[in-house]
Parts: C-alpha cells; structure tokens; sequence
C-alpha cells in the first residue's frame, strides 16, 4: 500500500486512532499506574487531540521534501509525497562495459552477472540524490572525534613474536614465509644459471615474512 | 535465575545460592534446546565449563572479580576470540581462528564472565535481517512465544511462517532473549544493534563512538563502527558498559576522558528533562502501531513534567544516501585486506596473483559483499572521488550539525521509534533485496551512526500481533549515563512483559506467573 501525506492524512490517521483507542485490543503501553493527581481518563477527543498536538507539523506539510535543501528534479519525481528518498528507477543509468571491466580490476572482485551490473546502476542512481543537497562551503567531515585530540602510542615494538601462530592461519607457506603466485606480467629477471637460484625459478614467488607481522586483522 | 538481573544474579553467585557451572551448565541447555533459532555458530561448550570451574574457585575462595564473574555471554562472530573460530558468517573466514582477542571480549574474560559461544548474523554483519550468512538466517524466539502463536490461525502454526530477528546482530539478540545467555556483544554501524534489538524485545545499546574499544572487531565502516549491548534490563547494560568503557592503547579512536565507574544508573527526575522530538521521523511508512506508542511515550514524559518539544533534523531524508555512499565506500577499502594469503580463504587458482585474489574473492564473499565493494569502488573512483565521496563526507556534516543544533536547542534526549513496523515473517523479508531492506529498516538508527551519539532502544510494548516494539532514545555524545538513566525510567514505566517460549516453559525450565517470571529450575 503506497501512501501519500497530505494535510488530510494526518487528520485521517488520527481519527483511526480515536476509533480504535476505545477497543481492547488497540496497543498501549502498560505502566505503572500513575499518581492519582496525574490519573486521568482519556476521552477520545484528547486521543485524537494528543496525536494531533504531537506531530502538528505535518498538517501543513505538502508533498516532496520539507527540506532548506530544495529537493530539485531527480529527487522530487522519485519520492513524491514521502520523506523516505525511492530508488529513481527511471534515472538510473548505465555503466559502461569499460567501466565495469575497470572496476572489476580495480576490486578484484567480479560483477558476475547482469543482475550485479544492474544492481550497483540502483545504487548509484540512489547515490545521485545526494546532489540536491546544498554544501557550499561546508568542510567535508571525516571523523567525529575531529575537534579532539587522540592518543597515538609511540613507535616502539610492544608485541609480536608470534611468527607460528600467524602462519598456522596460511593456507600456503614456507618457512617463515607466506606463498603468492607470481605476478600476470612479470619482467624478465637475470638470475644466475646455476642451480642455487633454481628455486626462485619455481612458480612460487617470495612473499611476506611472517616475522614482521602483528595479529590483527 | 534466569529472570534475574545481572546484580541479582551475580550476589546470589557471591552468596553460593548457585554456582557458575550450575548456570553456565543450564544456559548450555537451553543453547541445545532452541538450536532450531539457529543463533550459535560456535558454541564453545568446553571454554564455558572451564571458566565457570575458575569462576567457581574463586567464588569459594570469596574472590570473585566483579559483577560479570560467572555470568555466561555470548559475543557477535565479528570479534576475534582467541582460538575459537571467528567467521563473520563468511565463507572468506571459514575455520580463521584468531591468535588474539578482541579488547572488549578481552575485558568481559578479565571479568569471569563465561563465553558460551559466537553468535550468527548477517555476512560481514551488512544486512538488516540476518537472513544473509552461510550459516543460514537467525529465527526470532518470539515466532515461538505463546504471545504471537495465539493469536496466529492454526494452519499457520508450521514453521515456514517464522519471523526475522532483524539485523544484522540478530544471532546475539536471539541468543539473550532466548534466556541462553544474560547478555551478548553486537556491533552497531547502522543500527545492528537497536534493529535486532527492538524486533526481539531487548535492550539494545549503541555506546558513542570513542567510548568503546573496536580493536579485535572487524571492521566495516571505521568511522561508525561501535560495539553494542544487548540485555534484557537496561541496569544490565551498565554493568557491561561500565566493564566494556575506556580508552584503549590499541584503538586509537577511543578517547581518554576518565569514566565514572563503577556505572550506577540512579533516580532521575523527569520534570528536569527535555525531550526533542524530530518531526522528520513521522514518515508515512511508519505502522501505525508505532507511531501510537512513540505518541503515548512523548505523553507519558509530558504528564510526569518533563518538557516535550518537536525538533527539526532537516537533512534527515538525505541521510540513508549518505550512509549508502559512506559506507560502501568504507567497506571497499575494508574489504581489500581478504585476499587468501595470510588468512582465509584461498582459491585453488594459482595462475597469477590477480587471478588467485579474484578467485579467493569470488569464492569467499556472497553477492551481498561483492555488490557493496564493488559499489564502493565506484563512489571512490577518481572521476566520482568529489561528486560521491567527498560529498557524501560533506553532507554528513550537515547530518551531525542539525544534531548538535537540536541538542543546542535546550533537548536533553530524542525520542524516536527504532524501527518502521514488528518483526516480519522470513519469507516476506526475502522479497526485496539486502540494499533496498537495509535501506528501508536503517532509516531511523542510521543518521546516529553518523554523529557517532549514543542511542538505546527500549522494549515498550507488544504489538496486536504479540510481537515487541521498542523505541530509540538518542543522547548527546559521551553522556551515555545520562541516556540510560533515562532509558531505565522509561523501562520502569512501560513493564514490558516476559517473552513466553512454549519449549522452555513446557519442560519447566521457566515458570511464569502473570506474564512475570517467577523461578527457573537449574536441573
């Protein structure tokens, strides 16, 4: 069920809820009864009345955005009369297959559908109602402990030595080694010919000595 | 015990009424008994004993350490235990066994308290259902309660209609209202925390962000990332927030301002209070059942003195946008690290390095993670870098001012609903996918992640359909006391009722009385 505000909606809202508050079985908070001073009965006009009283402004809330940032094109036809932003289904663009092919090399993580490609077009069209948004002269915020002052330690080694521990969690190692198969391309490297280097010739190319490493993830 | 309070529980524990292994050996049982909610992903039975006998020399000895000793826990799969597997319900980090604990899991073991297992959640805990992890969806034990069964048909008492916890921390929340353990680590970035929460009929606290160690917590978005609190009482939520707060050497994002402890929430008096309520929140998609209680509570507060105003947030709409393209991006970064070689996952492909992290990356994150990264990439491209990134970072100032604003305005706390409607049946859940419910059921916990305030959300009321409600109460950050002393009078008044789980009342492992819980056997 889709529903629109309007100025009547709240009003028609409201008065369901008169109709309903007298019946048993409407929701409402059990509580402790109060002071008899504060107890007090409520008629269905001070249902209504309370509901009304709380939420006054959207009496007078027309559709679109009640937003100082003027909601303009995109964002006005994707989410008429709601405060929640709808996917604007209708902006939503394509990606060019470059740009996949360059995100998927970026992330190194495959679209591997049209369903995906589809998805992240969704997500970006959501994304683009950002742009309604006035932010001249804003600063952009990175975090919120900006105006503070945080701890760094200092620069000392203060844990470690854990070298078994963090190669037991690789699936391929040797010695104190963690395994990479080589690079796509690697350039040709001059190794001597005999046969001290014939291991380096291998498949396996050296990677990180675990030594160095902390724990964390 | 089991219906008691942390404090309660822990003086009869001092006073030998019971014993730790009594208790952990009980929730162990429970544990096996509600399996079918699938909350646990590792059950860590031989820990839990062995700590509770530690526990239990200690108690003899009249040395227990504090009011967390011998109280079994359940913590999020997020957060790295040493030696016990930690899988984030992924399959990138199936049989990862971390060689070092999370602070906060550090601080709870420091405590006593007993480790009963890692519970479910969605994949890399991005979700609002907890449906999306390998290891199959969490079931909310209030699909199973006697409130919400009665007042089903009959020929929908099969299992297929069972309700979703919410998400993502959804196994910690099923995992504490199930009685299995007293209380559970969730982690909050969008509301994971306070959504599972609210649809589980918990306490659930997101601490401001600085005040709580994230170190051992995996990340997804660094700059939002805290861990939560899940109880049953709000005066629970103290005891382990006074354990869980304070700077930490390893975090750097944790602030050293000094913290009262030990955290006593005391009498409040509620004429002395403002509560703001932003007008932004009334949306249409709201249940009416919810926008009746958030009304009936800005009441309940009115008739006891306190002042109740309506405040603006005007870039309230914008801030899911916001939190899409902040987050995304974040988890793209956050994400690279899994590439098979020192942890994880490895594809069997080893052509090239690029082949095998493509490989590995395929083959350990679901669709849902993929998608997420992947957009990330996009917003973090140098074409996109200002447009998306940057103005994402830019709106998310205006987010956090029109906060500070209303605070300004004289408002002590906000009070607004949690989330949009109850709990919803599973197979309704699956009709839209991860984005666009993340997007629908994060809109009111969100724009708190990005102020980094602190928020709780309290149990209020069951809906028509026996199914809990709870509402938000947001405070100003780093008065994290303050809000839960006013989440505890809140509690007071609104006696939300037991959870009534036919299984463990059927063998009498709960008894109520009234809809209160009365005793538990411990056989």
């Amino acid at each position: 069920m889709s529903v629109q505000a309007s100025p009547t909606l709240f009003m028609a809202m409201a008065t369901a809820a008169t109709a309903t508050s007298a019946h048993p079985d409407v929701v409402s908070i059990a509580r402790v009864a109060p002071p008899s001073s504060l107890r007090r009965t409520r008629s269905k006009e001070m249902w209504a009345r309370a509901l009304r009283v709380r939420f006054p402004a959207t009496l007078n809330r027309g559709r679109g955005f009640a937003s100082k940032a003027g909601p303009q094109g995109k964002v006005q036809e994707a989410g008429q009369g709601t405060h929640s932003p709808r996917l604007a289904t209708q902006g939503a663009g394509r990606v060019p297959a470059a740009k996949i092919e360059h995100l998927e090399r970026l992330a190194l993580v495959n679209f591997g559908s049209r369903e995906a490609v589809a998805r992240l077009e969704k997500a970006i069209a959501f994304a683009d109602q950002l742009h309604a948004v006035d932010t001249d002269g804003v600063e952009p915020l990175e975090s919120v402990l900006e105006d503070r002052c945080v701890y760094l330690r200092s620069d000392n080694v203060a844990e470690g030595n854990c070298t078994e521990e963090l190669l037991r969690n690789s699936h391929h190692v040797v010695e104190e080694y963690f395994v990479a198969p080589p690079e796509m391309n690697p350039q040709p490297r001059n190794f001597p010919k005999n046969g001290q280097h014939s291991y380096l010739n291998k498949k396996a190319h050296l990677y990180t000595p675990a030594h160095i490493l902390t724990p964390e993830i | 015990m089991l219906g008691r309070t942390l404090r309660e529980v822990s003086a009869a524990l001092k006073q030998g009424q019971v014993t730790p292994t009594e208790l952990c050996k009980k929730c162990l049982s429970i544990i096996k008994k509600t399996k079918y909610l699938n909350a646990y992903i590792t059950v860590s039975e031989e820990v839990a004993l062995k700590q509770a006998e530690e526990s239990e020399k200690r108690h003899k000895q009249g040395q227990p350490l504090g009011d967390l000793d011998g109280i079994p826990v359940a913590v999020k799969d997020n957060f790295s235990t040493s030696g016990i597997e930690t899988t984030c319900a992924s399959n990138m980090l199936k049989g990862y066994i971390p060689p070092y604990n999370a602070t906060v899991v550090q601080k709870l073991l420091d405590q006593g308290a007993l480790l009963m297992g890692k519970t479910n959640l969605d994949e890399f805990a991005m979700g609002s259902g907890s449906t999306d992890g390998v290891f199959g969806p969490v079931k909310n034990p209030w699909s199973y309660s006697k409130q919400y069964r009665e007042r089903q048909r009959h020929d929908e008492h099969g299992d297929s209609h069972w309700l979703i916890t919410g998400g993502s921390s959804g196994g910690s929340a099923a995992a504490v209202a199930a009685y299995t353990c007293f209380a559970a680590l969730g982690s909050d970035t969008g509301g994971s925390t306070r959504n599972p929460a609210a649809h589980c009929g918990l306490v659930g606290f997101k601490p401001s962000y600085g005040l709580v160690s994230r170190h051992g917590l995996i990340p997804l978005v660094n700059s939002m990332d805290v861990p939560g609190i899940f109880t049953r009482c709000v005066d629970d939520t103290a005891v382990v927030l006074g354990v869980l707060a304070g700077h930490d050497p390893k975090d750097s994002t944790t602030v050293q301002d000094p913290i009262k402890l030990p955290m006593i929430l005391g009498e409040m008096d509620v004429s002395r209070l403002c509560i703001g309520i932003p007008k932004e929140y009334l949306v249409p998609e709201l249940s009416s059942e919810i926008r009746s209680l958030w009304s009936q509570a800005a009441d309940l507060f009115e008739s006891e003195g306190a002042k109740v105003i309506e405040v603006s947030l005007p870039h309230t709409c914008y801030s899911i946008v916001c939190y899409h393209v902040l987050c995304t991006s974040e988890v793209a970064s956050n994400m690279a690290r899994f590439d098979g070689l020192q942890y994880g996952h490895r594809s069997g492909i080893d052509v090239s390095t690029e082949a095998m992290y493509a490989a590995t990356r395929q083959e350990g994150f679901s669709d849902v993670v993929r998608g997420r990264i992947l957009s990330g990439n996009f917003f973090l491209l140098k074409e996109n870098y200002e447009n998306y990134f940057v103005k994402a970072q830019k709106v998310r100032r205006l987010i956090v001012r029109d906060f500070m604003n209303a605070f300004d305005s004289g408002v002590d706390v906000l009070l607004t609903p949690t989330t949009l409607s109850e709990a919803v049946p599973y197979l309704e859940f699956i009709k839209e996918d991860n984005r666009t419910r993340s997007a629908q059921d994060d809109i009111f916990t969100q724009a708190v992640n990005m102020a980094g305030l602190p928020a709780v959300s309290v149990p209020v009321a069951l809906s028509n359909q026996g199914l809990p409600i709870g509402l938000q109460f947001i405070g100003r950050a780093f008065c994290d006391q303050q809000l839960l002393t006013v989440a505890k009078w809140f509690e007071k008044q609104v006696q939300f009722p037991t959870i009534q789980l036919q299984d463990l009342m059927d063998d009498g492992s709960l008894v109520l009385e009234n809809g209160k819980l009365t005793s538990v056997s411990l056989t």
